[in-house]
Formats: structure tokens, C-alpha cells, sequence
């Protein structure tokens, strides 16, 4: 059972309010202490570049959630076929789960290089990357899912003779709908850093411009206050994206479970 | 649940009802499952027997030790014991889900995995419903028509109505079990074991977890239920009045290892409505149990 849902207002006033609080003193700290704009810009200030760069920020904006959207896509698609193959056959999961850990361990910095002398610069290789970082969460999560199955339905299933794709489909599979739900979620941040980290190294040429390529260009141009006003932008992406997950995570666990309450 | 008290007030009596289920599933809304005529071997021997059996585990650890029974097509036997003396390892070699060791075990007339894999007309009750929570109360009850080998879909939605209307669901059919309460899932659990229409009904103190009310209610229910399917139950409790309400006899197992150190005949009239229990009778039949009981322990 869950506890009855706040209301929205009290959900989301108390951290604008903190959100809020924070503007106001970075404010009065770069007033008072008189910092360099080139090394702390005032809100101000990066409200007005946002303002100024609006249509590259949002075009870079769309660019990058595309990215990082397809990457989940096909993070959740691969990260749940692998965890089926990993429940059905547990030398495969032995054999093959190290090699899943390589994906959350590798600092994808270093790898990002390689993806582009293989790939090349475009949107395929800042998938590829976005793919890589968020593909370990589904995996683990699926295959927790899939395999922390309860003994006593396992027995149900085996009292009719069940098959194994039988079981598969009517039992492991649904049963892992919440575990894969959590692991979308987690996911859907480290694909928008995955699209970004992408973009670092391959930007998508003459295609256009995403949030990653905005930063490594207002970075090497000391232009401190357009970097702020993509790292928001950034920011924001990484929030949508959670929100977007967690909101189609919620109507698909709904469904799955239908309403919840005790008679 | 005034479909199984109906039921029940005009239903045949115990001899009608074995008689019937010997000739197999019939009447509309009867799911089509296996031919019936082969249930046993011999057509009149009991239908589990139970020799000397052994059930060891791997670690080592006795569980069973030449545990002998027998239960008798449409009877309703009751295992009562202290904990850990082996009655749901015993259930669930009888279910064909765990081997035994040592022993000979037939349920109708054959091996209890052959006798699942062929005969399929055991149903097993856990002491959780063990309902699926993405599925409705329908599709729930449904769930055992759906597998095995040859699933049996065929008119499964008179079989799924017919159970749901003895279990006093019907209203709820299209609910998912997170909007049920406990009682009603044990009801929707049970109308699930009942939807193949079996011969055997295994139970595993399905109503341990409900508060006595409940489990008074739905114990009344299962008498019903058992009268008018004319089933064999072999049930599970740590519930001593339970046992002598519901039983034709109760089988008193006493611990490491396990094994059966009395087998004691409850002979009260049928029906047995819960006010029995007030009864001299009942009050003498279960003094004796328990007095078996702590001998046993």
C-alpha cells in the first residue's frame, strides 16, 4: 500500500522555494564580494545570455533530448533483451554479467574518443554513448526483475505443467515491470549526460548544435555566462526527461497494478 | 456467501458427491481438461497413498521419515503438528514439486510428478494467495486454464464465471487483487485452485494469515465448496479446531524427522456449521487432538 498522494503544490513549492533562495544569495554574493563575471556571472547576467542565445539554446535543447531519448529507447529495448537472456540462462548471466559491469565502470570520457575514431562524428555516435551509460541500470534492474521471482508462484506455474516461454511471458516478464519502470528512471538522467558527453567529442557537424557542443564552445571562449546558461539548459533537460520517465513509469505501473487501496 | 450456502443446504450428500466427482467434471461451465475415466488405478483405490515415505534434503537434513497415509477419494484429511514437523514438505511431495528420498508415493495411481504432468487434476492452495497483481480477478482465476502443454481456453469463461460465483465474486471480476482485502484474495485464490475442477485439493494453511472471523467465515465457505465439487482435500493447519471442524479425520505429525504419530477419525455429522463448535462433542473431539498433539510434540 502506498500513502496517499500530496497535493502538486505541496510538492514543488518547497524546493522552488529553495531554488529561489539560492538565486537571491548567489545575487548579493556577486555584489558584494564584486566577482569577475568571467568567473562567477550574476544570475542576471546568465538570465540575459539565456535570454540573448534563446533560439541556439533551444535548438541545441531539442537536439540533445533527441539523443538522449533515442539512446534510452534503445537502452531499454537492449537493456531488457539482455536481461531476459540473463534470466534464462544463468551460465549466460555468469559468462556475460562481467562484461554488463564494464559498461557502469569504464569512464566513458576516455571511451568517447575511440567512439568517434570508430563511428565518426553524428547523431549514431552520440547515441552509442548515451546507450553505454545508460544501459547497465535497465540490465540490473530487468534482471533483478526477472529472476527475484517469488518461490510460491514458481510452484503455482509448475502445478499446471507451465512451460518455460509460458512462465517467461505470464510470470518473469510482468512480474520485472516495476524493477524495469525503476531502472528507466535512473536511466533517463544518464542518457542525457551520456548525449552530452557524446557531444563533447561528436558534435553532429553541420547538422546543428547541441548543449554539449554550446559548453566546450562558451568554455573555450571565456564566455562564462553563455556556459552557465547552457549548463541550465542542461539542467533542465536532465529534469524533463526524469519527469517525462517517472510520469510514464507512474501510468504504466497504474495500469499494471490497478488502484491501489485496502477494502 | 450465499451461493455456497445454497449450494450446500441443497446439495447431495458426501456419497452423491464422491459418486460424482468419480464420473468426472459435468454440467456447463466445466472446463475441458483431461479424460476423467483414467483418475485411478485401480478405479476404486485411494487416491493418494503414502508408503514409508522419505524426503531428505540436500544439507542433509531428515524432513520426512517413513511417513505413511492414505486419503480416500472425496475425503477431507487435515495435517496438524507442531512447526517444522514436515506437513507442507509433505503436501509438496504429494504435489510433485519436491522428490522424495525413500518411500513409495502414488496420487492417482501414479508417480505425483507423472500424476501432474498426466493426470493434472491437483490444485494447490498456498497459506499467500499468490494472486498476480497486473492481472484482474478474472484473469487471475483464469491463469490455470491458460498453461501447460494443451491449455484448456475453451469455454474458460463459463468455468472462470462458475467459480467466481461459488467464491461470491462475480461483482469483483474485473478488480485488480491490490483492491481486495485479504479474505476476498483468499477467496479468489481458492476459486482459482477450484477453476480445473479437481480431484485433489492441496491446502497449505491458506487461512493462517486471516483473523479469525475471516477464517471462520471462509472455512465454513471451503466445507461448502468441498461438499458440492466433491474434491479429496488434504489441508494444512496449525489451527486445532479448524482441523476437527473441517476434517474426516486429522493426522497428528510429530517432528525431526517428520512423521505421523496418530491418525484420529472426527466423527461429526455433516453439515458442520461453525456453531458445531460449541458442542460437547467438538469441545471432546478437540481435547483429544490436542492432547495427541502435545504427546506428538
Amino acid at each position: 500500500m502506498t500513502a496517499p498522494r500530496e497535493p502538486l503544490r505541496s510538492r514543488v513549492l518547497p524546493p522552488l522555494l529553495v531554488f529561489a533562495l539560492f538565486v537571491a544569495a548567489w545575487q548579493l554574493a556577486c555584489a558584494l564580494l564584486a566577482l569577475p563575471a568571467y568567473l562567477v556571472p550574476a544570475p542576471t547576467r546568465v538570465a540575459a545570455a539565456a535570454v540573448a542565445n534563446a533560439g541556439a539554446l533551444a535548438r541545441g535543447l531539442a537536439l540533445t533530448a533527441s539523443a538522449a531519448a533515442l539512446g534510452l529507447l534503445i537502452s531499454l529495448t537492449l537493456g531488457t533483451a539482455i536481461a531476459v537472456l540473463f534470466s534464462q540462462s544463468r551460465l549466460l548471466a555468469r559468462s556475460l554479467y562481467p562484461y554488463a559491469i564494464f559498461l557502469q565502470t569504464v569512464p566513458i570520457v576516455a571511451v568517447a574518443p575511440l567512439i568517434v575514431i570508430w563511428f565518426g562524428t553524428g547523431l549514431a555516435s552520440v547515441v552509442l554513448v548515451a546507450v553505454m551509460i545508460s544501459l547497465f541500470p535497465v540490465i540490473t534492474n530487468g534482471t533483478a526483475g526477472l529472476t527475484r521471482v517469488d518461490p510460491h508462484y514458481l510452484e503455482l506455474f509448475a502445478m499446471r505443467d507451465a512451460t518455460r516461454r509460458q512462465v517467461l511471458l505470464k510470470l518473469r516478464l510482468p512480474g520485472a515491470v516495476p524493477y524495469i519502470v525503476a531502472g528507466a528512471k535512473i536511466s533517463s538522467g544518464l542518457a542525457v549526460i551520456g548525449a552530452i558527453v557524446g557531444e563533447f567529442f561528436a558534435g553532429y557537424g553541420a547538422a546543428g548544435y547541441g548543449l554539449g557542443y554550446l559548453i566546450v564552445q562558451s568554455s573555450g571562449q571565456l564566455k562564462t555566462a553563455d556556459l552557465f546558461a547552457a549548463i541550465l539548459a542542461c539542467t533542465l533537460l536532465g529534469l524533463l526527461m526524469f519527469a517525462a520517465v517517472s510520469l510514464l513509469g507512474e501510468a504504466v505501473l497504474r495500469r499494471w497494478r490497478g488502484r491501489e487501496h485496502e477494502l | 456467501m450465499s451461493a455456497t450456502h445454497a449450494a450446500r443446504a441443497a446439495g447431495p450428500d458426501r456419497g452423491q458427491a464422491s459418486a460424482r466427482a468419480a464420473a468426472g467434471p459435468d454440467g456447463p461451465g466445466a472446463p475441458p481438461g483431461p479424460a476423467h475415466g483414467d483418475d485411478l488405478s485401480p478405479e476404486t483405490g485411494p487416491l493418494v497413498t503414502a508408503r514409508g515415505v522419505t524426503v531428505r534434503f540436500p544439507g542433509g537434513v531428515l524432513a520426512l521419515d517413513g511417513v505413511d497415509l492414505e486419503l480416500r477419494r472425496g475425503e477431507l484429511l487435515a495435517l496438524v503438528g507442531p512447526s517444522g514437523c514436515g506437513k507442507s514438505t509433505l503436501l509438496r511431495a504429494i504435489a510433485g514439486l519436491l522428490p522424495i528420498s525413500a518411500g513409495e508415493l502414488r496420487v492417482a495411481g501414479r508417480t505425483p510428478e507423472a500424476a501432474r504432468r498426466e493426470w493434472g487434476r491437483e490444485a494447490f492452495v498456498f497459506q499467500d494467495p499468490t494472486l498476480l497483481p497486473w492481472r484482474s480477478v478474472r484473469d487471475n482465476v483464469r491463469l490455470p486454464l491458460e498453461l501447460g502443454r494443451t491449455p484448456h481456453l475453451r469455454d474458460s469463461d463459463a468455468a472462470v464465471d462458475r467459480v467466481l460465483a461459488l467464491v461470491g465474486l462475480q461483482e469483483f471480476a474485473a478488480a485488480h487483487p491490490a483492491e481486495l482485502s485479504g479474505g476476498m484474495r483468499m477467496r479468489v485464490s481458492l476459486a482459482r485452485a477450484l477453476v480445473t475442477r479437481p480431484a485433489l485439493l492441496l491446502l497449505d494453511e491458506p487461512f493462517g494469515a486471516l483473523d479469525e472471523l475471516t477464517r471462520e467465515r471462509l472455512d465454513d465457505e471451503l466445507l461448502g465448496l468441498w461438499q458440492r465439487d466433491g474434491f479429496a482435500a488434504l489441508a494444512v493447519t496449525h489451527s486445532l479446531a479448524e482441523a476437527v471442524l473441517l476434517a474426516d479425520r486429522v493426522l497428528v505429525m510429530r517432528p525431526r524427522p517428520g512423521r505421523v504419530a496418530h491418525v484420529l477419525p472426527i466423527d461429526l455429522p455433516r453439515p458442520r456449521p461453525p456453531s458445531l463448535q460449541t458442542t460437547p462433542a467438538f469441545t471432546a473431539l478437540l481435547a483429544e487432538l490436542r492432547a495427541r498433539v502435545e504427546e506428538a510434540a
